[in-house]
């Protein structure tokens, strides 16, 4: 339809350098930022609270969980040696791997739901990076105080005092870290064992390493990476931005009641100053963990987790303003001066309905597919070389290899019949009992007489029926594969 | 020994290497000393479409610096390990050596499992359980993939759970079968048998003895031709175990069933190989595997009909 010519001046976007919109020359700057500690300032509030919660909600089950016993076993064990993995009444084999499939499903579609209703909700309250930074944050305030005197600890000369605040603080944090990857390890090998052997001083070279990985990521990241995981490393944070809408509730600052910002007289009527409502107190910088002035607007540091929420509402009831100054809202409801009804009302739109639909859904295939999940599972492996073999009598004979599961925690008795081909005959055993959480190959072999059916691969069925020790049935599943003819 | 085929490519794959991790370290370098121009709204002063402004993000320091200690962490593992080239490192690592190094240590470990086995006769062997359980992960992973994985073999792979043997059912004879392996050969004996119809005569000979379906007549013609066949397989046709010429009498069929199968072995021969296992199993090994083969056909009860639990 165009001309090369006139297709390519129309695909290149022309860059142009233009003058900055303030005036001034620019400056000249390098490719490479250096490091600048972040020094968050104690926070108190709603958002803190709910913080808290979170971080003791998600610790209490992570360093929890390895400690409950299930039986005269791990209630949660996932042991990668033996190839079972023990979720409380649950054992699943590696064939389960589709629940895993399932979960991490389920994990994305609520990041989308909750990134659509409130932004960065995941990372501002519960994601790992948070939750340890917050608890080390903590240690780091009890040895050192809070922002100001770390501000000033840090710039002081080396001193007793130093060495103690500071020696103090790394010996909690490496204790804790210990402890941390002690429980991850605690998932994969037996925790009551794991710290016996380390009374003894028995533990394996495997175990040994993991535990001080997973310490040291646990010290690295929470005790000094910090925000710079958010920044620069996290792939969620990037692409959680690419999900918000006009509709997403992030953290604002209403720059129509701050501006002009600035301190003023408590007496005097800020109207008359011609000043807005915001007092310029930075404490909304100080308590930033990523160290961004909210008041700029959304930048892609912030995290959502609403410090500079809490203590604006602080420094708002402290002067006397109405709270809200910074609030969690969406760009929509700013532009449009809505209430919080409105507000609430306008996110329940058909994007989150659509992800609230699909995630209950899933939810509760899952959940149904484990509730009536039979306690065993059997594969059929045919032999790859003998396909079939003439035996006395002018039978033809397939040979197969059962592979059978036993997901219960007390022994099956396995039993099976075969159809689907005329004269089809089991000539092996069709009774094998398996034992608790094992599994065993048994060789079966079948016949027909010669002409039972054509050369060629003729579908059959093996019909399971399991049983508990004391005759209960325990469950019947039928398992497809082929008998094959040869010519 | 080199997998290049001239000395240049050894250098050009050498070259391209390091002059890759020279030049990461070059730019590296370069982009420390290049500024930015940022304006002090702190983007680039770039702007697309009108209004697209690009922001200044710098990359963190510490990111050079891991930068730095990944080419140094290259530069080592290229001297200590094979990568650049057909250089082999100053360790001498070879996957052949790694696999070689591990499967001399795993046999190390399981020796003195083997010891006990070794001191007793192959018939007690395959009587014990845990000797029966080592023997059928082993059949398992060097026997299964021909003789099936019930030993029950198929169409030109012998059954090993019957009591027909080529060379000799004794536990000595399977070992000999393991360590240095066997090659049936029946030559193509057309010539020598006569016509084409002599063939098939012999053929229902053949049949006659295991008393299969055959034509009398042509049976009784077939036996004056025999004698042909009868070098290796014997006047009566049972065979020699010595060569391995098998039995004719039974009604074992291993190259397939019936008249046509069995001129077509007559006129065109057949090469029968049982690869030699020696290099690919110990001495232990081959002992309770043998012995594990021989108890398939003797003791009765036992076999490969259930496996081990796992």
């Amino acid at each position: 339809m165009s001309t090369p010519e006139a297709r390519s001046s129309r695909s290149v976007l022309p860059i142009q350098p233009v003058p900055a919109e303030d005036e001034g020359e620019g400056d000249r700057t390098s490719l490479y930022q250096a490091h600048q500690k972040i020094y968050p300032r104690s926070v108190q509030g709603v958002f803190a609270q709910w913080r808290w919660g979170m971080v003791a909600i998600t610790q209490l089950v992570f360093y929890g969980l390895p400690w409950l016993e299930w039986g005269q076993r791990q209630a949660v064990l996932f042991d990668l040696g033996a190839r079972r993995f023990y979720i409380f009444g649950l054992v699943l084999y590696p064939q389960d791997f589709i629940y895993l499939t399932a979960l991490l499903v389920i994990s994305a579609l609520s990041l989308f739901l909750f990134t659509a209703v409130a932004g960065r909700l995941w990372c501002g309250f519960a994601c790992p990076q948070t939750v340890y930074s917050e608890i080390f944050l903590w240690i780091e305030r009890r040895f050192e105080g809070d922002r100001s005197a770390r501000m000033r600890l840090d710039a002081s000369p080396l001193s007793v005092n130093k060495i103690l605040r500071k020696g103090g603080k790394q010996i909690a944090w490496i204790m804790l870290s210990l402890w941390t990857g002690l429980s991850f390890v605690g998932y994969f090998t037996p925790i009551r064992e794991l710290t016996n052997a380390i009374l003894s001083l028995g533990l394996g070279p495997w175990e040994i390493f993991w535990v001080l990985f997973y310490s040291f990521a646990t010290y690295g990241n929470a005790g000094f990476m910090r925000e710079q995981v958010c920044k620069y490393m996290c792939p969620y944070a990037r692409f959680q931005s690419a999900m918000f809408d006009r509709d997403t509730l992030i953290v604002t600052y209403d720059q129509g009641r701050g501006e002009p910002r600035g301190a003023r007289s408590k007496k005097a009527d800020p109207k008359v100053q011609g000043l807005g409502a915001c007092v310029d107190c930075t404490l909304c910088v100080q308590v930033c963990p990523t160290g961004i002035d909210i008041r700029q607007g959304l930048q892609y540091e912030c995290i959502g987790c609403g410090a500079c929420v809490d203590v604006c509402d602080t420094v708002m009831d402290k002067v006397g303003y109405a709270r809200g100054l910074i609030k969690f809202s969406t760009q929509n409801a700013m532009e449009g001066g809505w209430n919080w009804a409105q507000t609430v009302r306008r996110i329940f739109r058909p994007r989150v309905w659509v992800y609230s639909a699909v995630l209950w859904a899933i939810i509760l295939a899952v959940g149904l597919s484990l509730w009536s999940r039979d306690p065993f599972r059997v594969d059929i492996v045919r032999d790859r070389a003998t396909m079939a073999r003439w035996v006395a009598g002018g039978h033809i004979e397939n040979v197969y290899r059962l592979q059978l599961m036993n997901a219960a925690e007390q022994n099956l008795y396995f039993q099976w019949q075969v159809d689907g081909l005329p004269g089809l005959r089991l000539v092996t055993e069709s009774l094998v009992d398996v034992g608790a959480t094992e599994s065993r190959w048994v060789s079966v072999r079948l016949q027909v007489p010669d002409g039972a059916a054509p050369a060629g691969s003729h579908p059959i069925h093996f019909r399971f029926t399991a049983r508990l020790p004391h005759g209960e049935l325990a469950g019947q599943s039928s398992e497809k594969t082929v008998f094959l003819i040869p010519r | 020994m080199s997998d290049f085929i001239s000395n240049f490519w050894h250098l050009y794959v050498a070259g391209i290497t390091l002059v890759s991790i020279l030049a990461c370290l070059l730019l590296l370098w370069f982009s420390g000393k290049a500024k930015a121009m940022t304006a002090n709204d702190n983007t680039t002063g770039h702007v697309w479409d009108g209004d697209l402004r690009e922001m200044n993000n710098p990359l963190p320091r510490w990111w050079v610096g891991l930068f730095v200690i990944t080419i140094i962490f290259g530069l080592i593992y290229l001297a200590m390990y094979p990568g650049a080239g057909s250089f082999a490192g100053q360790f001498g690592w070879s996957s052949a050596g790694q696999y070689n190094a591990e499967m001399a240590k795993g046999n190390a470990a399981v020796a003195p499992r083997y010891a006990r086995f070794l001191d007793m006769p192959a018939q007690e062997v395959s009587k014990d359980p845990q000797a029966g359980a080592i023997g059928d992960r082993l059949f398992m992973n060097h026997c299964a993939q021909c003789h099936g994985s019930d030993a029950r073999g198929s169409k030109g792979f012998p059954n090993l759970a019957d009591a027909d043997w080529l060379y000799g059912g004794t536990p000595d004879a399977i070992k000999t079968t393991l360590v240095q392996g066997r090659a049936g050969h029946m030559p193509p004996m057309a010539a020598a048998v006569g016509t084409p119809e002599d063939v098939r005569n012999v053929a229902h000979y053949v049949l006659s003895l295991s008393k299969g379906p055959h034509d009398a007549l042509r049976a009784a013609l077939g036996k004056t031709k025999f004698g042909a066949c009868a070098a290796c397989h014997g006047l009566d046709g049972k065979g020699n175990t010595a060569m391995g010429a098998p039995n004719l009498t039974d009604d074992v069929w291993l190259h397939g069933w019936g008249e046509n199968a069995i001129v077509n072995i007559i006129n065109n021969g057949k090469l029968n190989q049982m690869p030699a296992q020696a290099d690919k199993l110990t001495e232990g090994q081959i002992h309770v595997l043998a012995a594990y083969v021989w108890g398939l056909s003797n003791n009765a009860g036992a076999g490969a009909a259930v496996g081990p639990a796992k």
